[in-house]
């Protein structure tokens, strides 16, 4: 055996024994479904199937050599229809990302998310210092853990879009309305917070994950709290899967999970009607990854006037925004290599069932979708929301 | 070919920038200082020449917070010996100063080609590269796009402005100030970063008490300020082109 052949032989086992259920990889029968369902498989040259059969050929030096894997958005879309159940997203895609990584094949737009977040400990390039600035003069004043150094019954993980992002810092300060007005003792970590590192980790960048869950976890294991909700599902996906493996446990829920439980209290605040016909985007690691399907349509529900509408494609069968898995960070890439977007994709589904409004519940949503909506022919009335927003909308607040 | 590469530290312009006390320095303590970008390029230079030709690498930079990082991340790229230059950096020091104290460090080290980054956003007093060449009494040449070896020479591209592009020969040992390497700095993995840390260790050598003589003394550092000279027109659009009209022709240009 050459020392190549021993370094793919030891891939192939890396990649069986890194991930938990990583030896269903044994069980792929080449069907092929993962392929044909991934939304950017059509342009991959090793679409999931034919990586596995890399693999197993010892050849997995022919997918270091190309750069379409890095179209993987990391989805979920073929986990979840994989018949052999094998944990394809996390497992092998992250593990081959990471390769890519490891043999220098970044490319530059995800270089500098990468280091960015290793630096700053967010994507985005901005100072860690800022991370509350957002919320600077709401009434009343949103505690900032380190400086209010009381116990709160639920401590906010705000997420790196929402502290950061324009646009999403609506969502933020729409979910801080909700909170207050439904009195909830909540904290937010502020500086003290660091990205969640989720879709860094789906990236391949598995060290850089580790990384920003230690600073995270010693944040948390700072401050006193009952339990941790986000307004971000990587995060949530992130400490409620990831973390404890780094032996980082907290219970952590959903926005929308919260919320839901609290509908009852909620309802007689919706007064304003809000008379439109919306559709709901299952975020991937909300619904997909992690099952929460019914609590962000039963809010949506609640609102006067709303007539909730599904697109083609709903629940376990959504389609990405193109933001997960480092695509946040791959505009550029992909669009010279599809001249398509995957939230483009999705704002025609939602004109086409007649939509004025797309709800949306994670941050890298609203952006990706807004943007989209400026291209889409026909897209220029869509309102794109994320629920904290029509939930305060129909507060009146 | 013994590379020899400078790094320093510069202030992260990310954050807010505060003037001390004392009026006429940055405030230090509010400060977080991340590597030159021109320094990163010359790194990135450094690391294609051995990988092009063969070659010990060697990264040399004053000891401030956040150099261990910086010389790790350098050796996971490819760099071979680390060394942080122990001194009274942390207050920060003019050009003039760090160019002695790492001359005798270099000097010591017997370099044939010393790359560092063109230039950097704290350089008061001139470039590193000029200062350092002129006292280990060697060439210097900066700007540079591109570095190749050629025996005991070097063939390097040098910009100039309006897009015109020189080839020059330099005679080794020289001193080149990079202004972009010839692919971006590359990344490394963390994952690989935090291996390197347990496997290399980084030398400390003391500088010579610094000596700053040479630079401009400051006497005033301040933010830009605020000049009372703009003038808010308001109304209408007819209005304000009214008024637009009075004060291009009061002006005499119109």
């Amino acid at each position: 055996m050459t020392p190549t052949e021993t370094k793919q032989q030891s891939m192939y086992d890396q990649v069986l024994e890194s991930t938990p259920r990583g030896e269903r990889l044994k069980l792929c029968l080449q069907c092929g479904d993962c392929s044909g369902i991934c939304p950017f498989g059509y342009l991959m040259i090793h679409p999931p199937s034919r990586l596995i059969a890399q693999l197993r050929a010892d050849r997995f030096e022919k997918v270091l050599e190309t750069d379409t894997v890095w179209m993987c958005v990391s989805c979920y879309a073929c986990t979840a229809v994989c018949p052999a159940q094998i944990p394809l997203t996390p497992g092998l895609m992250a593990r081959t990302k990471e390769e890519l990584i490891l043999n220098g094949n970044v490319p530059a737009e995800l270089q500098s998310a990468l280091e960015n977040s290793q630096r700053y400990g967010n994507p985005l390039g901005e100072s860690p210092r800022k991370r509350a600035d957002w919320a600077a003069g709401i009434q009343p004043e949103v505690k900032i853990m380190g400086k209010f150094r009381q116990p709160v019954d639920v401590l906010w993980f705000v997420g790196d879009y929402p502290s950061y992002h324009p646009r999403v810092q609506a969502t933020a300060k729409a979910l801080t309305k909700i909170l207050h007005a439904l009195g909830v003792n909540f904290g937010i970590l502020g500086p003290d917070e660091t990205s969640d590192g989720d879709s860094q980790r789906l990236a391949g960048e598995r060290g850089l994950f580790e990384m920003l869950a230690e600073r995270n976890g010693l944040a948390f294991s700072k401050y006193q709290f009952k339990e941790i909700i986000t307004t971000d599902p990587h995060a949530y996906n992130a400490i409620k899967n990831e973390y404890p493996r780094l032996e980082i446990s907290y219970p952590i829920r959903h926005y929308t999970e919260f919320l839901a439980e609290r509908l009852d209290q909620l309802k007689p605040l919706l007064k304003q009607e809000v008379k439109a016909k919306v559709t709901y985007h299952d975020p991937c690691y909300l619904g997909r990854a992690n099952d929460v399907f019914e609590e962000p349509r039963h809010l949506i529900e609640a609102i006067p006037g709303v007539e909730l509408v599904e697109m083609t494609h709903n629940h376990k069968n959504s389609l990405c925004c193109g933001g997960g898995g480092g695509g946040m960070w791959l505009d550029g890439f992909q669009w010279e290599k599809a001249h398509v977007r995957l939230s483009e994709w999705r704002v025609k589904e939602a004109l086409a069932v007649g939509a004025d409004i797309l709800a949306v519940a994670c941050p890298y949503e609203t952006p990706r979708f807004e943007d989209a909506a400026k291209t889409v022919q026909g897209a220029g009335q869509l309102r794109v929301r994320d629920i904290t927003e029509l939930l305060v909308e129909a507060m009146g607040i | 070919m013994n590379i020899i590469i400078l790094v320093k530290l510069v202030p992260d312009l990310v954050e807010e920038l505060t003037v001390d006390a004392s009026g006429a320095a940055l405030d230090m303590a509010w400060l977080r200082l991340i590597i030159n970008e021109f320094d990163d390029h010359a790194i990135e230079q450094g690391i294609l020449l051995k990988e092009r030709g063969g070659g010990q690498v060697t990264i040399v930079a004053p000891d401030v917070e956040g150099i261990d990082d910086v010389l790790f991340t350098a050796a996971a790229k490819g760099a071979d010996h680390l060394i942080k230059v122990k001194g009274d950096f942390s207050a920060g020091v003019n050009n003039h100063a760090l160019a002695r104290a790492l001359a005798t460090v270099v000097k010591g080290l017997q370099p044939d080609l010393v790359l560092t980054g063109v230039q950097a956003n704290n350089d008061i007093d001139g470039a590193l590269g000029p200062l350092l060449a002129g006292l280990l009494e060697m060439p210097y040449v900066g700007y540079l796009s591109g570095v190749a070896i050629d025996g005991a020479k070097t063939k390097v591209r040098k910009e100039y402005p309006g897009g015109l592009i020189a080839e020059m020969e330099v005679t080794l040992p020289a001193v080149l100030g990079v202004q972009a390497a010839e692919q971006p700095p590359r990344y490394v993995a963390v994952s690989k970063v935090r291996q390197v840390m347990k496997t290399s260790t980084i030398e400390e050598q003391s500088a010579s008490p610094l000596d700053p003589s040479g630079g401009p003394k400051i006497s005033r550092m301040f933010q830009p300020e605020t000049g009372g000279r703009a003038t808010m027109l308001t109304g209408t659009a007819d209005e304000v082109s009214t008024q637009l009209v009075g004060i291009f022709k009061e002006l005499g240009v119109l």
